[in-house]
Order: structure tokens, then sequence, then C-alpha cells
């Protein structure tokens, strides 16, 4: 029976603790020192807030740089996270996978048997990568020269320019953010 | 692979082995009594937190009363997660007015997370209120993490302590955890998180209007506290259903580095706290060493398969057939193996990659580090206590090669302790087994599947692993949210906990009550390399035995068919 009291105000006294001291601490403090980052890195345009900087978002136009496929349904909903699960000897992947890499070649008009970089035709874990590789950046830097009418020097630098290297050079894969890419290319179009 | 490739798989482990010395070295002196340089803050605290609880410090328990006091608090921890669920309608911050959860998935969240398994049957962001993340979960995270270490420490004193009757206070090795080392730990990594992107709030969720004009609405809420305790305390649930492959969860390669150091921190620790305890630090190297072989042996076979690619993706024209199915582009094929792997050997289950899309061998690799229930590190305390189960049986097979009673750490081991050894190696196995069997022969099993084939075996098999060893990660495809799947899993779990935890206490008691045996020329020694061969061929063949049939028919067979082009 002691015990039994004891579990019941040990518990409550570590619920209080842990459950609402501590998160409410950390809430606390991040909203003062990191306002930008503990608000989900929102990005605005004017009072519009046009997405996070580090969620990824649908880019279906051949004008902007296009994200890894989604496996969420809608593709790219914040809400609702989650990867296809599909298995590596699952037919409908490898349906999947062929029909992206078509898909991929003709929209950037590329010959039938060249390989596409993976992250480009595989779905993310998230179904919210805001990167893409620097590779799968570089192949649509054509396509989007020739929308826009800029030269594709330009559009690869800005490929270069927001390039992220990995954590001390070897942690991680050198990724590019596909937001921050478009609205890179958004803004050239203003100054021309 | 590249250079940097292979930087990753040689220094992670090295800067892991280098953070763990001093960790396990610190664990020792908070629960030997000793000062530390957090003594002066805490120390307060904690004298307040025994007068508030009506505990008397210095009152020591025989293993049947520490293991009902932690049956009870663990109890009533769940207990009061399944019914802060039920209610979180009617309750404050909760901005995406989420209704009650339903029955069979509170009951199953409750169980799961109070039994350091973490296993998530529902969406974070679909269903849980800001109130049931931090009071429910998160609080769920530090007691479940802390009831392990506890019961860890508490083994390791039976082998400290002679002619004794008592191992120990549980509600003094409770609080002792949760000030000294969790709190001020998750305090630091939370803010790291936070300075990197993950999100900590208690606003709504975010609508946004995308630079193409679609409405996007970003899930957010107190994110990094949970996500800092979720890592920490090897308990896995994420706040979203991407877990830590969610971008506001686990944002850059740095946070991903953090993430998987804390995951690992405690439970490669704890070899070296007994080793200090024991006062016998080739001891705690010794059993370290063990598990960092098995460590390092999956960890190759898993970047060797994983490296290949897949040969199916090669012939539809994907670059070098890299698999980066269910991989974030920011952390790339090496550090998403690197995380999984350690993710499964620990009984964390954090994800930052699908792994229900993993190559065949990579699963195989997966379930073997859960199958042999979570020894390879394992949970914080619970993977002590599982090697340690292990090194009893390797003595008593030395012992009937040398003609000579078995002995380990200075303890004779007797029947009891055998018995109980076995029950804690025998019986996860038993119910994984088992499981798998009923669900792959009943209607409501197969259902459920995402894939079929031969990975369709995998994903059941995956999920009765993972529950019974408390692990909680998931071949998620297979879809658990159902009455059968939620029950089913509810038993691994509950019955996987506890069968760890209380025979551990039962030996714990049993070597305390013993005298300690002085070394002498007869004695195997235990902190030789014969040793450290020697526990990790018994991990590796019971293992081997047990699981060989069923993995021959889930992963190996899809293997094989993958290679000559085979799909389902």
């Amino acid at each position: 029976m002691m015990q039994l009291k004891r579990s019941i105000l040990v518990f409550a006294g570590l619920s209080i603790i842990c459950g609402l001291i501590y998160p409410m601490t950390i809430t606390v403090v991040s909203q003062v020192i990191f306002p930008q980052k503990s608000n989900a890195s929102v990005i605005k345009k004017g009072d519009v807030i046009i997405g996070s900087e580090i969620i990824g978002q649908l880019f279906t136009r051949p004008e902007y740089f296009h994200s890894r496929p989604s496996a969420i349904d809608p593709p790219y909903d914040a809400s609702n996270s989650s990867g296809s699960n599909l298995a590596p000897s699952s037919a409908k992947l490898w349906q999947q996978v062929k029909a992206r890499v078509e898909q991929v070649r003709k929209e950037n008009s590329l010959p039938s048997n060249i390989p596409i970089p993976a992250d480009l035709v595989l779905a993310s874990a998230s179904g919210l990568d805001p990167d893409i590789s620097a590779e799968a950046a570089l192949i649509q830097a054509p396509r989007i020269a020739r929308e826009r009418k800029i030269p594709e020097s330009v559009v690869e630098k800005i490929i270069h320019q927001n390039t992220e290297n990995p954590f001390l050079g070897i942690w991680g894969m050198p990724h590019v953010n596909v937001l921050r890419l478009n609205i890179a290319l958004e803004s050239i179009a203003v100054q021309r | 692979m590249t250079t940097g490739n292979w930087l990753c798989l040689i220094l992670f482990p090295l800067i892991l082995t280098i953070m763990a010395f001093p960790m396990g070295e610190y664990m020792a002196k908070v629960f030997s009594g000793g000062r530390s340089f957090l003594t002066p803050v805490l120390s307060p605290v904690e004298r307040f937190l025994y007068r508030l609880f009506a505990v008397d410090p210095k009152e020591e328990m025989s293993w049947k009363t520490y293991a009902l006091s932690l049956v009870l608090f663990n109890i009533i921890g769940i207990a009061v997660l399944f019914l802060l669920q039920l209610i979180q309608g009617f309750l404050p911050f909760n901005p995406q007015q989420f209704g009650a959860v339903r029955w069979d998935t509170a009951l199953n969240t409750a169980i799961s997370f109070g039994t350091n398994t973490n296993w998530q049957a529902y969406s974070g962001e679909q269903t849980m209120s800001y109130l049931t993340q931090m009071l429910g979960l998160t609080v769920q995270n530090f007691t479940s993490a802390a009831i392990g270490i506890a019961a860890s420490i508490a083994v390791i004193r039976g082998f400290i302590r002679k002619s004794a009757a008592a191992i120990g206070n549980f509600w003094v090795d409770l609080t002792r955890t949760v000030l000294y080392i969790l709190l001020p730990l998750v305090i630091i990594v939370s803010f790291v998180l936070v300075s990197q992107g993950v999100v900590q709030t208690l606003s709504p969720s975010i609508e946004a209007t995308t630079l193409e004009g679609g409405k996007q609405v970003i899930a957010v809420g107190p994110v990094a506290s949970q996500v800092a305790i979720k890592q920490i305390g090897t308990n896995g649930g994420g706040f979203f259903n991407a877990n830590s492959a969610h971008p506001l969860e686990n944002p850059t390669p740095l946070t991903d580095f953090l993430e998987l150091l804390s995951l690992l921190l405690i439970a490669a620790a704890l070899p070296f706290t007994l080793g200090a305890m024991l006062k016998n630090r080739r001891q705690g190297v010794a059993i370290f060493a063990a598990m960092m072989v098995l460590y390092l042996a999956g960890l190759g076979v898993f970047a060797w398969t994983e490296m290949r690619g897949s040969p199916l993706l090669e012939k539809a024209g994907v670059a070098s057939g890299m698999n980066m199915e269910g991989k974030e582009a920011r952390f790339g094929v090496v550090n998403s193996v690197i995380f999984a792997q350690s993710t499964t050997v620990t009984s964390c289950g954090a994800v930052n990659s699908m792994h229900d899309s993993l190559l065949p061998l990579s699963g195989l690799v997966l379930m073997f580090n859960m199958a042999i229930g979570e020894v390879i590190f394992g949970g914080v305390g619970t993977g002590l206590i599982g090697m340690l189960s292990y090194a009893i049986l390797t003595m008593f097979l030395a012992g009937l090669m040398i003609g000579r009673t078995p002995e380990l750490m200075g303890k004779k081991l007797e029947l009891f302790e055998m018995v109980m050894a076995v029950v804690i190696i025998v019986t996860p196995a038993i119910l994984q087994l088992v499981l798998s069997s009923v669900a792959i022969s009943t209607q409501a099993g197969i259902a459920s599947l995402g894939n079929t084939g031969p990975h369709g075996l995998s994903e059941i098999i995956y999920a009765f692993a993972s529950t019974s060893g408390n692990n909680g990660s998931a071949f998620a495809g297979l879809n658990a949210n159902t009455i059968f799947y939620n029950l089913t899993t509810s038993l691994a779990m509950i019955i996987g906990r506890f069968s760890t935890i209380i025979p551990a206490l039962a030996i714990a008691g049993a070597l305390a009550q013993k005298k300690i045996v002085p070394v002498s020329t007869a004695t195997f020694p235990t902190t030789s390399s014969l040793f450290i061969f020697m526990l990790v061929c018994v991990v590796i063949v019971v293992g081997a035995l047990t699981f060989f049939p069923v993995f021959t028919l889930g992963p190996l067979l899809e293997h094989l068919l993958m290679a000559v082009g085979k799909t389902f």
C-alpha cells in the first residue's frame, strides 16, 4: 500500500517536471532566443506565408526546379508526413520508378539511355524532403534556362551558391533546397 | 563508396566510444552517491523531491520490493496515459481540436510508451494534442527510460554487494536518473535542435500559400523537447509520423549526427558504469567490446548491401541503382544506414529513413539486431541487462567445458540465475515467433500487409521482433492500427518488457546474497578476449538457431528473387 501511494506521488511529481515545466521552459526560451527557427522557419512574401524554408513543396511548372516525388496523398501535405513504404521488390515501385524516369527524361529532353539521379525519381522518407542532390538540380538547369530565357550559366550559379555541404564535410550529402532555388529564380526574373 | 563514407563508418563508432566512457564514469558516480559537478545545483532539488514524495533516501529495498515499486509505478503511468488520450478533446493545448484516440490505439500507445518501445500505430500530427504529446508521451519517455536505467543499476549492485539482502532504493534510482542524467542532457540537446530548425511552439498549424499558389498546411508543435528525450532515452516515438526523417524533427546533417549520438550514448555508457561500480574497469571494457563487435559486424553487412544498390532500380534507369526510396536527400545512403543500424541495436526505434524500403539483406540485419533481444548496446538499462544474461549463459557453457561451477564477476552462478537468464533470453524469441505465426495464419493478420511476397512475411516478423524487443521501429507498410495488431503488439510489448526486468531483479537479489569468490588460477577470466569472443559467438549462435528458418523465407528469399528480376 505504501509503495502504491508513493508510486502515485512520484508519478505526479515527475509528470509536472518532465511533462509541463520542461517542455514549457524549452518553448518559452526557444521562442525568445530562436524566434525564426522555433516557429518552423517560415518564409514570407509581404504578409503572406509562402512556406517553410525546411519543408518541401510541390513544383509542377517547367520554369521551376522540381522537388522529389512525395508519397503523401496529396503530395507535400505537411500535416500528414509519410514515406511510400514500398518494398525494394515491389512491382508497384518498379512501375512508378520507370514512369518517373521516363517523365524526367522527357521534361528535360534527355536521351533515353541516360541514368537519372536516384533522389529525383524515388520518394523521400518524410514525403516532405525540402532538398534534392546537386546532380538532380543540375540536370534540370537546361530546361529552366530555356523556359525562363536566361543563360544556363546563371541557373548553374544559383545551384552552386545554394549547395549545402555535409556536416564536417562528410556527414550527409551535398544538397540544395528546392524552395530556396526557386525563390532565387524569381528574384532574377524581377531584376530583369 | 567514397572516402567520406568510409570516414563516417569509422569515425562515428570512435566518437561514440570516446564519449561513452566519461558518461559511464559519471553515471557510476551518480548512483554510488558520489559528488559531481551538478551536485551543488541539483541536490537541493533532489532533497525537496524526496520530502514531497515521502521517500527516505536511506531506505534499502529487497529485490521483491524493488520490483513491486517498479511495476506499480510503470502501470500507473500506463493507465494515466491511456486515460489522457481518451479525454484529450476536453483538455487545453489542443489547437487542432483532436478528439479522443480510438480505444485500441490508445491502449497500444499507452503500453508502447510505458514499456520504452514507442511503437506507433497512430500518426502523431493527425492524432495527438500538444498536451498529450507533452504531459503524456514526453513524461513516459522520461520515466520508461529511467525505469530501465534504475533496473540495470540494481542488477550491477547484485554483483557488487556481498551477503546483502537489499539492492538499492527504486525511488532514489528513478529520481537520480531523471535529475542528474536525463534532464541535463535533454535540455542541451533540445536547444541545439531548435537552433538548427526543429520547431518548438504551442501555436496551431501554419497555413501557407506555396510558390505555385497551392495551399499547404504545416503541422507544428512542441517538437524539440519531445525529440531530445526520445533519442536520449532510446524511446524513439516521434512527434510526427515520419519521425526523425521529418525536416521539422531532424532538419540538418548536424541534428542528424546529434540525434544519432544521443540515441546511443547512455546505452553505450552503461557497460563502463558497470566497470566503474565493480571497480574492475576492464570488465566494463569487455562487455562494451562484445557489443561493439556485434554492432560493427552488422553495420558492415548493412552498409555493403545498401551501397551496392538495387539491381531493379539500375535496370529502370536510376543512376548506380542507388536506393534512395524512403531516404532523405540531406542524409543520403550512408547516414541512413548508420542511423538504422544504431536505432535497431539500441531499442530506440527512431528512424531517419523508412526501413520498409531498405534492401532485403539490410532488413535482415535490422531484424537480427532486434530479434536477439536488443543486447547490442540495447535499450537504456535493458540492453546491459540482456547482455549480462548472455554473459551468464556464456559462463555456464564455459563452466561445462572446464568442469567447474561457473562464476561471473566474483559471483557463483547457480540454477536460479541460469533459469532467470534463460527466461530473459528466450521469452522475446518465443513471443515473436508465436505471434508472427498467429498473424500469418489469420485473415486479420494478412489483411494489413503493405507489400506481398516474401517481403510481406518480413513485415510481420519485423513488427513482432520490434515490439517484443521493445524497439518500436517498423516496416511501416504494415497497417498496424487495427484491433488485431494493436492487441497482439501490446501483448508482445508488455511481456517483452517485464520478462526482461523482473527476472533481472530476481538475479540481482539472488547474487547480492552471495559471498564474493576470490579470484584463483582456476577462475575463467571474464575480461579476456577469449571471453569477448565466446560472448559474441553465443549471441550469434542463439540468434541464428532461433531465427534462421524464418529469415530464409523472408529477407533471404526476397534477395534471391530480386537478383533474378522478380517483383511482387
